[in-house]
């Protein structure tokens, strides 16, 4: 569903993604971990045509996401690290309005509406304003946006941050729901270890712009020889903590963007 | 079009929710034309200039249509803040659709803006011509919103953070409101000003207005709806040109 060959993103000097190859299978949930920094976020972008490689070739579904953008962003759902609802427009008008923005004809739209936000348990509260609602119910409402339009793959960067344990754990069943209903493909970025664990068939780990090791949960364990995901990833890169690093990165993305202004 | 059109609704849905906001818009307008009109009203008729309310009315119109306009392009920066603007970056529509629809909606909204003041600058005493002249008048409001809505497009896109915000308010919303003729006629300017009010696109909205609404201009009708037309056309296609570049 998705392959990725020697896929690299230079920003000037800095090599954020370096030479990364890997494949997701159809109707697999996938996990992309990695440090603060290691280059994950930039990996998204790329498959998600907000940026564009410095070298190397996607396929998603087939198709190049740089070549043919408008194609390919038909076919993807994501939800962002940070969010990218419309406050002042209540939850069944931001469904509304991504459902006219991916052509999703109207009767099938209302449909698939309700049936979204039933399942997320928003149909109540589907009149209210967003800025009414929690963390929690906001990210419910994105991830039930990003399936409306029937994704063949769903990328979700980092979804649980800052959510309670009742909101995360909720947040998956329905993401593994829908995987096993819908078929639909997931690629999912985080942190939290024991999700990652539980939630996806197969993971990546990525440091410093480079994949260090890739397989099932229990693969990585047994190459590692630890007892836990959390050990595994520890071992794979390291205790140091990677703040500074990120932020210089973050720091040198902003002078060159500046600089192609 | 369903793009353009769902776009264009949600701006002004935003708009017509926020109804502090237009109340207190309101008021800037209603101080120049209170404050200006009646306190600067002798003065003027002493001058042999007639009755200043009537004059200033128009140019308070289009000020507001102006702040209005170039703030909805702002918004943008909003958009970016509260993350709104990638999902519509990441959609399969293309950007000059995105962009169409909030321009579009940005300048309905400041023409509603523009049409409460009017509606208070009646109530306070204000008399238009007639009839064909508020039509005529309608027409250059709608004009005056597309082509700031159109530069605030093109501002929006390029701004990151409330700095930029700040700096676009001081050197270019209101040197365009002050050079504009907005608040003094246009004849006997000293060159440098004279030459600086022809350049200012406002000071042919404003003209329009005036000559539409109470018959007296400047440049003449003609002139102002070619000006106004033609800078329209280019402030939409420069602002669709920006738009297409902003990077997530």
């Amino acid at each position: 569903m998705i392959q990725v060959r020697d896929l690299t993103k230079t920003f000037g000097d800095v090599t954020a993604v370096g030479g990364i190859t890997f494949d997701v299978r159809p109707g697999e949930v996938f996990a992309f971990l990695g440090p603060n920094g290691a280059g994950k976020t930039t990996t998204i972008q790329m498959l998600t045509t907000l940026l564009r490689p410095t070298s190397g070739s996607i396929a998603l579904n087939g198709l190049d996401p740089a070549a043919r953008p408008l194609d390919a962003r038909r076919r993807f759902g994501i939800v962002f690290q940070d969010p990218s609802l419309d406050h002042e427009l209540t939850a069944y008008e931001n469904m509304d309005l991504h459902g006219v923005l991916y052509h999703v004809p109207r009767k099938a739209r209302a449909e698939r509406i309700q049936a979204l936000l039933t399942l997320f348990e928003l149909w109540d509260r589907r009149d209210a304003r967003v800025k009414t609602f929690s963390g929690g119910m906001r990210r419910r409402l994105e991830i039930a946006r990003a399936f409306l339009h029937t994704p063949k793959i769903l990328f979700l960067d980092e979804p649980t941050l800052g959510l309670d344990p009742q909101s995360r754990n909720q947040l998956w069943t329905q993401v593994r729901h829908l995987n096993e209903t819908e078929g639909t493909t997931v690629f999912l970025t985080t942190h939290y270890m024991e999700e990652a664990e539980r939630v996806a068939h197969r993971l990546a780990i990525i440091d410093h712009g480079k994949i260090v090791a890739q397989g099932t949960p229990d693969e990585l364990k047994k190459q590692t020889g630890t007892d836990s995901l959390e050990g595994a990833f520890l071992a794979l890169t390291g205790t140091s903590i990677r703040d500074e690093s990120a932020n210089a990165t973050d720091q040198m993305r902003q002078v060159v963007k500046l600089w192609r202004r | 079009m369903g793009v353009v059109f769902a776009l264009w609704l949600r701006e002004v849905k935003r708009y017509l929710r926020s109804k502090p906001q237009i109340f207190a818009s309101l008021g800037q307008p209603l101080m120049y034309l209170l404050v200006l009109g009646f306190g600067l009203g002798p003065v003027f008729a002493k001058a042999g200039q007639g009755d200043y309310l009537r004059f200033v009315a128009p140019g308070v119109v289009g000020m507001t249509i102006l702040f209005s306009s170039i703030f909805s392009g702002v918004g943008l920066l909003w958009d970016r803040q509260f993350g709104f603007l990638k999902e519509t970056l990441v959609a399969p529509v293309p950007r000059l659709w995105v962009m169409a629809g909030r321009t579009l909606g940005g300048a309905t909204n400041a023409l509603m803006q523009g049409t409460l003041v009017l509606i208070v600058c009646l109530i306070a005493g204000f008399r238009p011509d007639g009839v064909g002249g508020v039509l005529l008048g309608f027409l250059f409001m709608a004009l005056i919103a597309v082509v700031f809505a159109a530069l605030g497009t093109i501002i929006g896109s390029g701004l990151k953070d409330m700095q930029g915000f700040q700096l676009t308010m001081n050197f270019l919303v209101m040197p365009i409101f002050f050079l504009s003729g907005a608040l003094y006629p246009l004849t006997e300017l000293p060159t440098a000003l004279a030459v600086l009010t022809r350049l200012d696109p406002l000071s042919y909205g404003v003209d329009g207005l005036r000559g539409a609404f109470i018959g007296q201009t400047h440049f003449g009708p003609a002139i102002n709806l070619a000006v106004l037309g033609g800078l329209a056309v280019l402030f939409l296609l420069l602002g669709a040109r920006a738009f297409s570049r902003i990077e997530a």
